[in-house]
């Protein structure tokens, strides 16, 4: 009995201690990987003072370079939440040949390197290209400009709001849109009064993903925008720039300011996370 | 007048034919079952009723106006769903108001309206509910209010208790029925299950493979099938290989045979006979008109009745037989009996017999 008792103990504490080194495990991974980095950028950040820090950080080219990023997310964010919506009640609720493909096509952004789209980009839309051509005929610079840019993180975001979207409105069905037809409510207000409210908290997912990703972009944006100062330089080109000129602490500011914005978003995400969870059951 | 009237609607998927010319009236006030299993198209049927599907042939009216060429919104009608599809975000009171602030009524007439319904549902005290906190029973009950509320001129309700455990599911039946004669609106429900459509239906669509076998109330249906599928749908059944002969009736694997000519069938031709359970009377002794060999094999207790399962020949078949008949005398098992069927039909035993063996297996009516 006392041994068939000391053979439980032993099991428990040899199971305790198992449990204790993969503790100790993730912690260290975690800290060698995410927080020394963090550290880092912080006690760079702050090694000349944090009237450098103000100083890097408001500079004209730097100002410009925030708000160059900021219109761009918002930008992206209104449209590809308006065009993946779109797209997900299109293959949720459509049939149509070639489905399976367009569907399989949204992943493309995930699958190909930026940077590789962004060279797509330069060979579709450059002087030389064939859309290009055209713009260029009527005075529209595209690449190395706003539009260009713009495209690009359109690109890297599109699947985000459809990929979210989609599954909700799998999910819920189109049965309660056909009760409401059947109740004399138009498509549109079936749209408003029906779908919206049953796919909201996905599309929230959708946009807080696509915020994290415009800002951070970086290979697709470089390609295309060719970085230029005060002009198309985002927040993150504008990191690479002044890192490669050896300003660091103008570099490290900056990637402070964006990590803490990304950091915000990411509370942001646990708790629509949750508010989607709770709406599901 | 009639309330629906549906003329040769065919639809097809692709190449699989759903609804094949299909036609039924429904009088006004009429409460009728769509009865089938499943896959043969009798939800597909419903919704062109409804305009959720498009036919590709035929017409539907509905209170004598054509509304082929209607959208949904425009039919006035109410739709309820097997799993109720009722908007989660939105209170029961919320849910029922949606097709009255659609067509834009008044606050005060959509409260009264409100309440009115909520008292015929008997869900008060639960109107600031949510779906989510309403039992299967309940949230019907709000899909079936929410569909009443814009007064539709017709009611469609697709297995309307298909998702509800078996006594919620006859209560609501019953009450459903109860609410019928209230109210009076002309109702098409659409069900595999025939003791409910015999329950509570004024008259019975059977449906096959998209097309109509036969449309009568729940008698003429059960004690007069038109087709063998109706036969063996409708209700319990056995299932009997057997051959027709100039004067008689062979049953397969037996020298039992029925001295009786049929003329659904010719003669010298392979047959199915097919006997509902309580047409199967068990006599102790050969007589003029039982004449055919059986075993006892297995005596169940069924409540109200004894089920006693037989072995003639290559066949098993079933008999229901009256509690007071069976305790005057009981048999045992193993015991050897004749057996008489006082109503029977005989069908060809044509490609057909096969799907019928099978659809019988599934539904648990054969081993």
């Amino acid at each position: 009995m006392s041994d068939e008792h000391r053979c439980v103990e032993l099991t428990r504490s040899r199971h305790r201690i198992g449990q204790w080194l993969l503790l100790s495990f993730v912690l260290i991974w975690f800290f060698i990987l995410i927080l020394t980095p963090l550290i880092g950028i912080i006690k760079e950040t702050f090694s000349q003072g944090i009237e450098a820090v103000k100083n890097s950080l408001t500079t004209p080219a730097s100002m410009h370079a925030f708000w160059l990023t900021l219109v761009i997310t918002a930008s992206a964010v209104v449209l590809n939440t308006l065009f993946g919506t779109i797209l997900a009640v299109v293959l949720a609720r459509q049939n149509f040949k070639g489905k399976l493909f367009l569907e399989s096509l949204l992943d493309l952004p995930f699958a190909v390197s930026p940077i590789v789209a962004g060279f797509m980009f330069i060979l579709l839309f450059g002087p030389r290209g064939w859309i290009g051509n055209w713009f260029s005929s009527l005075n529209i610079k595209i690449i190395y400009a706003f539009p260009g840019m713009l495209i690009a993180t359109l690109f890297v975001t599109l699947p985000f709001v459809a990929r979210e979207v989609l599954p909700v409105l799998r999910e819920f069905g189109p049965e309660q849109e056909e009760t409401a037809s059947t109740l004399g409510a138009s498509q549109w207000q079936t749209f408003w009064r029906v779908t919206l409210p049953s796919i909201k908290w996905g599309m929230a997912y959708g946009v807080t993903l696509t915020i994290a990703r415009s800002i951070g972009e970086f290979g697709a944006v470089l390609v295309v925008s060719g970085s230029i100062i005060n002009k198309t330089q985002t927040a993150t080109l504008r990191i690479h720039d002044q890192f490669t000129d050896f300003n660091y602490a103008g570099a490290f500011s900056a990637a402070l300011l964006l990590a803490a914005f990304s950091f915000f978003l990411l509370n942001i995400i646990q708790c629509i996370y949750k508010k989607k969870g709770s709406a599901s059951t | 007048m009639s309330g629906i009237r549906v003329e040769s609607v065919t639809k097809k998927f692709g190449d699989f034919v759903a609804v094949d010319d299909v036609s039924f009236a429904v009088e006004e006030g009429e409460l009728v079952a769509l009865l089938g299993p499943s896959g043969s198209g009798k939800s597909t049927i419903l919704r062109i009723v409804a305009g959720l599907e498009t036919q590709d042939h035929g017409h539907v009216y509905l209170t004598g106006e054509d509304v082929t060429s209607l959208s949904p919104q425009k039919r006035k009608i109410g739709f309820v769903f097997q799993h109720y599809a009722l908007f989660k975000h939105m209170t029961v009171e919320k849910n029922i108001a949606f097709g009255l602030e659609i067509r834009k009524k008044n606050k005060t007439q959509i409260k009264k309206k409100i309440a009115e319904l909520i008292d015929l549902v008997k869900l008060n005290g639960y109107e600031k509910h949510y779906p989510s906190q309403l039992s299967g029973g309940q949230r019907q009950r709000v899909a079936l209010a929410r569909a009443l509320a814009p007064e539709p001129k017709v009611l469609l309700l697709d297995e309307p208790f298909g998702s509800l455990d078996a006594k919620v599911r006859k209560n609501l039946a019953k009450w459903i029925r109860q609410l019928h004669d209230r109210i009076r609106v002309t109702s098409i429900f659409v069900t595999h299950d025939q003791s409910e459509a015999m329950e509570i239906a004024d008259k019975i669509i059977v449906v096959n493979r998209g097309r109509v076998e036969q449309i009568g109330n729940a008698s003429e249906v059960y004690e007069h099938p038109k087709s063998k599928f109706v036969a063996s749908f409708v209700g319990n059944v056995n299932v009997i290989n057997g051959r027709t002969y100039v004067s008689h009736i062979a049953i397969e694997g037996t020298e039992g045979r029925i001295s009786q000519k049929t003329e659904d069938v010719p003669e010298d031709q392979d047959i199915v006979l097919l006997v509902r359970p309580e047409e199967v009377v068990i006599e102790e002794t050969a007589s003029k008109d039982s004449s055919i060999p059986a075993v006892i094999e297995e005596i169940h207790y069924r409540g109200s009745f004894y089920e006693v399962d037989l072995r003639i020949g290559a066949n098993d078949i079933k008999s229901f037989v009256q509690k007071e008949r069976y305790k005057s005398n009981p048999w045992t098992v193993g015991e050897h009996v004749f057996v008489l069927f006082t109503q029977f039909k005989v069908f060809e035993a044509s490609e057909g017999h096969q799907a019928i063996h099978r659809m019988l297996k599934q539904l648990g009516y054969i081993e």
